[in-house]
Formats: C-alpha cells, sequence, structure tokens
C-alpha cells in the first residue's frame, strides 16, 4: 500500500473501534471439513432468544434426522429439531454454554448412523408463496440469527414486513479475530447465501440487499460478487475491518449512513440485519427443507492442532470437536464464540448450539492477562467506543456502585463489545463492570415488577376474603330460609292432618 | 310514644352531627409521608420485618426508627426507592437480597390439611382438602408463614435456584483502580 493510498484508507476508516491482530489465517484457508457423526449429542431446548422450546418426545423413542423433538411455545421461540437419527436416550441438564456454567434442559440423541432423514415441505416455487406463509415456513425449520444473538428469524422477518422495511443488510462482517466461519460459508456456498438473501427478501418485502464484509475477506468478497452477479438488487460492498464492524448499529451506519437512534430498532431507520449464515440457513430450509440442525463452526486457537472450520450436528458436544481438531497441548482456557465477546466455558463437556460461531482453544501464552492498575483518565476508552460513551466515568460510577449514574451515562446504549477494556493501557476490566452492571440492573427492574404483583395479589386476596364471606352469608341465610320454609310446611302439613282426624272423628 | 321517637331521632340527629363536625374539625393528619412509603410497600402483612404490617414498617419508616432496608420480599430494589424518597444514604449490604427464599412444600409429608393456604398473604399456595398442595413460584414472597403452620413440617424455605435468565454477572474485584 502506497503512502498515499494508506492516507486515504485511513480518511475513510471509521473512527470508533479497534483493530486486534485477526488470526483468521491460516483457519480460513483450511478446507471445510465434516465431522464424523459424534457418539452422543446434547440438544439443548433453549438455543435462541425467547421462550424454551418445549420437548414433544420420550426417553427411548427413535427420532429422525430433521424430525421436530420441542416446538416453539410463546410468541417469541424456535423449534428444536433432532440433528441425526437415533435413540433418544435422555432428557435432563448439561452445562450450558455459558459463563456462569449453570444447567440447561437438553435432549441426548444416540445416533444410529443411519442417517434416516424426515424432510419440511418443501415449496414449488417459493416466489409464488405470499410472504407471511414464507416466514411460516421459516419459522418450522427452527431458523435463528446465526451471527450470535439468536433471536427467532421468523420474528424478524415478520417485524421487517410489519415495519415496511426497504432494505436488508446481510452482515458478513465477521469483525470477532480468530473466527472464520461466516468467511468459509460465503467461499463454499455463495449461490446457496444469495439464494436465501433472496428468499429473505421477498418474506420481508425489501427491495434492495447490500451484504457488507470486511475488506479482509477477498475471497469472499469475489465469490459473493461473482454469485450475484445476476441479481441487480443485491450489492456486495466491501467494508473496512475494524471491530466491532459486525455490530449491527456499526454496519448500518457504514453501509447507509443512517444511525440507529439510542432507544430504537434498527427497524425504525427502514432495515433490517441478518447474518449470512442466517441466509445459507433459510435456502436449505425453503430449498432442501431441512431444518436448521447443523453449522460451520470454527476450531481455532493456540491449542489447535488442526485449526479449521468443521461442519458439525447441534448438539455436539465441544469436547468432540477440539478431539477431531486435535489439540497440541492442554488448552488453558475454552471460549464459545470470539475472543471478544464468547462465552469461557468451564469444561469442554458443553453442546454447541445455534448460535456457536467458534470453539477456541487458547494456550498460556495467549490468555496472559497483567494485572489491572489505576484509571489514568487517558481517554483511549472513549475514543475507542463504537456507541460513543464515556466507559471510564461509567466505571467509576459502578465502583462505586451508583448504578444509577451508570445509567444516566447512557449504560444501557453498551453492546458489551469490549473494545474498551481491549485498548484500556491500565487494563482494567472495563466492560466487566458494564456487564455486572446492566445483569444488576435487570435484577432490580425484576424485583420491581415482582413487588409490583405482590401488591397486586394481597389485594386480591382481601377482595377474595370479603368476596367469600359474602357469599357465606348469603349460603347461610337461604339455608335458614329454607329451613323455616320446611318448618312451615311441616307445621301445616300436621295442621291440616290433625282437622282431617278431627273431621273424621 | 310519638314523644319519645321523635326526642330520640332529634337526639341522634343532633349528636351525629356533632359528632360529623368534630370528625372534620380535630381531625388527627396521619403523616403523609408515612402513607406515601406504605404505597411502595408490598402491602402483604407478611410480617418479615418483625412488625405488625406494612402501615406500621411504614410509620416506623417515615419517623426514622426502622431502616429502609427493613423489607425482605421488597428487597434491593424497593430499599433504593425508600432511600430515594427519604434522601438517606443506604447500606446494602444488610438487605436480604443475597438469599431470597420461597416456600416449597414437600409432597410426601403433606397431608392436605389447608391450613397454610389460609396464612399465604399473596395466595401463592393452591390446594384443596385432601389434596397435595403447591406453591406458585411466581407469587411466593417467601414470608415463612405456612412453614410456621404446617402441621407436618412438609413446608420448608429453599432459596430461590439461580437460573440462566436471572444469573448476574459479578462485580470485578477491585483490588486496583
Amino acid at each position: 500500500m502506497g503512502l498515499i493510498e494508506k492516507f486515504l484508507h485511513n480518511l475513510k476508516a471509521p473512527r470508533w473501534g479497534v483493530h486486534p491482530d485477526d488470526h483468521k489465517r491460516p483457519a480460513a484457508d483450511a478446507p471445510l471439513r465434516e465431522l464424523p457423526l459424534p457418539k452422543r449429542l446434547y440438544i439443548p431446548l433453549q438455543q435462541h432468544v425467547g421462550q424454551p422450546a418445549r420437548p414433544i418426545v420420550l426417553v427411548g423413542q427413535t427420532v429422525l434426522k430433521g424430525q421436530l423433538i420441542a416446538e416453539a411455545q410463546g410468541n417469541i421461540s424456535a423449534p428444536v429439531h433432532a440433528s441425526a437419527s437415533g435413540r433418544v436416550v435422555s432428557i435432563g441438564e448439561v452445562t450450558a454454554p455459558h459463563p456462569s456454567g449453570l444447567p440447561l434442559v437438553a435432549i441426548g440423541i444416540e445416533p444410529d448412523g443411519l442417517d434416516t432423514t424426515a424432510k419440511l415441505t418443501i415449496p414449488a416455487d417459493p416466489f409464488a408463496l405470499s410472504p407471511a406463509e414464507l416466514t411460516k415456513l421459516v419459522a418450522a425449520a427452527g431458523v435463528v440469527g446465526l451471527g450470535g444473538a439468536t433471536f427467532p428469524s421468523s420474528v424478524k422477518l415478520a417485524l421487517g414486513k410489519r415495519s415496511e422495511v426497504t432494505t436488508l443488510i446481510v452482515n458478513g462482517g465477521e469483525c470477532e479475530p480468530y473466527l472464520s466461519c461466516d468467511d468459509r460459508v460465503m467461499r463454499d456456498f455463495a449461490a446457496s447465501v444469495i439464494d436465501g438473501v433472496r428468499l429473505m427478501m421477498h418474506a420481508m418485502g425489501a427491495r434492495e440487499a447490500l451484504v457488507g464484509i470486511e475488506d479482509n475477506k477477498p475471497e469472499a468478497i469475489a465469490a459473493m460478487k461473482r454469485a450475484s452477479a445476476n441479481f441487480p438488487e443485491i450489492k456486495v460492498r466491501p467494508v473496512p475491518a475494524r471491530y466491532p464492524m459486525g455490530s449491527d448499529r456499526q454496519l448500518i451506519v457504514t453501509l447507509t449512513g443512517k444511525e440507529v437512534p439510542s432507544d430504537c430498532r434498527a427497524a425504525d431507520v427502514g432495515v433490517i440485519v441478518n447474518n449470512v449464515s442466517t441466509a445459507n440457513a433459510v435456502h436449505r430450509a425453503i430449498r432442501l427443507g431441512e431444518p436448521l440442525i447443523r453449522r460451520i463452526v470454527t476450531v481455532n486457537g493456540g491449542a489447535v492442532w488442526q485449526p479449521g472450520n468443521i461442519l458439525a450436528p447441534i448438539g455436539t458436544l465441544a469436547s468432540d470437536l477440539l478431539a477431531f481438531a486435535g489439540l497440541k497441548s492442554e488448552p488453558a482456557r475454552i471460549v464459545m464464540g470470539g475472543p471478544m465477546m464468547g462465552a469461557v466455558l468451564p469444561h469442554a463437556k458443553v453442546p454447541i448450539v445455534k448460535g456457536t460461531s467458534g470453539i477456541l482453544a487458547f494456550n498460556e501464552d495467549e490468555i496472559a492477562a497483567p494485572e489491572a492498575g489505576a484509571c489514568i483518565r487517558c481517554g483511549t476508552c472513549t475514543s475507542a467506543c463504537p456507541m460513543g460513551l464515556l466507559p471510564l466515568e461509567m466505571a467509576a460510577q459502578i465502583r462505586a456502585g451508583s448504578l444509577n449514574g451508570a445509567e444516566a451515562l447512557g449504560l444501557a446504549d453498551c453492546i458489551a463489545c469490549g473494545c474498551c477494556a481491549y485498548v484500556c493501557p491500565s487494563h482494567i476490566p472495563l466492560v466487566q463492570y458494564f456487564s455486572h452492571a446492566k445483569g444488576e440492573l435487570s435484577e432490580q427492574s425484576r424485583s420491581r415488577l415482582r413487588n409490583e404483583a405482590t401488591k397486586r395479589l394481597a389485594a386480591e386476596r382481601v377482595v377474595r376474603l370479603e368476596r367469600e364471606a359474602i357469599e357465606k352469608a348469603e349460603a347461610a341465610a337461604r339455608r335458614k330460609a329454607e329451613r323455616a320454609a320446611q318448618k312451615a310446611a311441616e307445621a301445616a302439613k300436621s295442621a291440616t292432618e290433625s282437622k282431617e282426624t278431627e273431621a273424621a272423628e | 310514644m310519638i314523644a319519645a321517637i321523635l326526642s330520640l331521632t332529634l337526639l341522634g340527629a343532633v349528636l351525629g352531627l356533632g359528632l360529623g363536625v368534630a370528625a372534620r374539625k380535630f381531625a388527627v393528619e396521619g403523616d403523609p409521608l408515612a402513607d406515601e412509603i406504605a404505597a411502595l410497600m408490598p402491602g402483604s402483612n407478611c410480617g418479615q420485618c418483625g412488625m405488625a404490617g406494612c402501615a406500621v414498617a411504614a410509620a416506623g419508616i417515615a419517623d426514622g426508627s426502622v431502616p429502609v432496608t427493613c423489607c425482605p420480599p421488597g428487597g434491593r430494589a424497593l430499599a433504593t426507592a425508600l432511600a430515594e424518597k427519604l434522601g438517606v444514604t443506604l447500606d446494602l449490604s444488610s438487605v436480604a437480597d443475597s438469599g431470597p427464599q420461597i416456600a416449597v412444600i414437600a409432597e410426601d409429608l403433606c397431608i392436605g390439611c389447608c391450613r397454610c393456604l389460609k396464612v399465604c398473604p399473596t395466595d401463592a399456595l393452591v390446594g384443596a382438602a385432601k389434596q397435595i398442595h403447591s406453591v406458585i413460584r411466581e407469587a411466593c414472597t417467601g414470608c415463612g408463614n405456612c412453614v410456621e403452620r404446617c402441621p407436618t413440617e412438609a413446608a420448608t424455605m429453599k432459596p430461590v435456584p439461580v437460573t440462566l435468565q436471572h444469573w448476574v454477572w459479578p462485580k470485578p474485584a477491585t483490588a486496583a483502580a
């Protein structure tokens, strides 16, 4: 890159964010491998935002690959399908892919290796269907956002339709270091992704689609440009490589220039963001009748022997994936997702879920973290924050126990990308403070709701007791009246009887 | 007869009027602050604070004899709201939010006597005579009234289980900074 080009690049580059060493290659260049069927699959019931799915199979039952094993319940939910044919061996708790390491209910399946498949209905011409029908098919396939947020895609499509969204933004940013699963999807399945994008555009009535891909993935950009050559409504747009470009608000502002206001959703400015892997999943669901039962997972990190991307069924244990890729040394830390926002796993016996983009096994050198020092008020975190917040001030408020003070500084807008903690020269765990404070605040609002509910219940109890007292009194009065009537009738009867006897005498 | 009825009616009317006027004129003003505080309280009169109901506790809080952290079902949120209202500094360390509890009924011990149903301030217990009773988790405030009432010790208090939805990141250690 010449000096002038470098200068121009710097002018174009966004002012927020960080640019960590991406560590994507050689894993991104290794050809895609398919995981041989593992011995056991543990398919969690909650792999999405919203209500957990409700199991509809019994232990001991034989299931087909792609068969519905847990149905969605509630408005925001997604069904779960069997990732392999076999026998249901357990419905119980496994360790959740979550930093808390708390349990999560999962259906355990012992694959039989036959791969007998149950297919969803495949429409002859999906573009002849109405958007609502297409959305219903996507919902039945259990497709959720595969970028990591795991929001049910059908709900998002319906929202797009309802709010008359004009632009679909397809997120091929993949800004997290180490990860390359979306890169691999675009390189290997570009035509499927473009077809998925067209289906999603039809389902929400969008007129154009912008595919944003970071410029550190030239192969993916080329493949996507080739695949979308015949569709002028789909434009592939390289974006500067900068973390967190894959965050929806940052990608929207880079591609369209529109900034999503603080308390609004992307749909409010007329766009909806979907991940490229989600587009691929929509294509597979509609064209091949295959529900979301497998995904590409990046296995990477210093402790991995053969880093690369692996096609694995949902419910595979992270330990199976790591064993397949091989380990150079005992990993010092296992992370699900990216190194910036991923969840540290307590151990490797954790199933991969729909939103798992990668399993990273780090060695000691990679996780070495210097001790936190005092804030020197240099302001580096402020210039790195993609949301324009003041991380140092917010952290100071939280440290002093003033959660409301942090909220007043815009804590709710924090996307927990971790840029602030990454750039901090004093290594202060800034983003950890914000995660803690957000959890604490939602706990408090839950507690407030509970308090109101208690008040309502207590008031209802008083009403109930009064009503019961009245009902009891009424019943007693009724009984008394009945008894009196009976007595009167008996008296009358005996009177007539005595009269009759008198008359007879 | 007529004279007696008339005189008594007149007497009643005059005395009633007098009482009504006196009630208006010599009314003892309740502490408006106590009323406002009572409106914030859960109002279930569960007695976990050790006082005879929410109104008494509210009066105590208003005159400062009772700390704002006295209400276990209200928890941290209520304590914060009360401290804000009264403008006092708050020491949250004593709030029992660290271990909120709910009632659990052991089904093999429950004899279906219905005694616990009658003392539950929020109707969180369901059941009928000779039927096993059960606790509605969302409605239970953890007051423990049912535990005292239960003749077979089937009702016990258990800490509220932490779920994925309720888990909160721990605060980073503040060794430095």
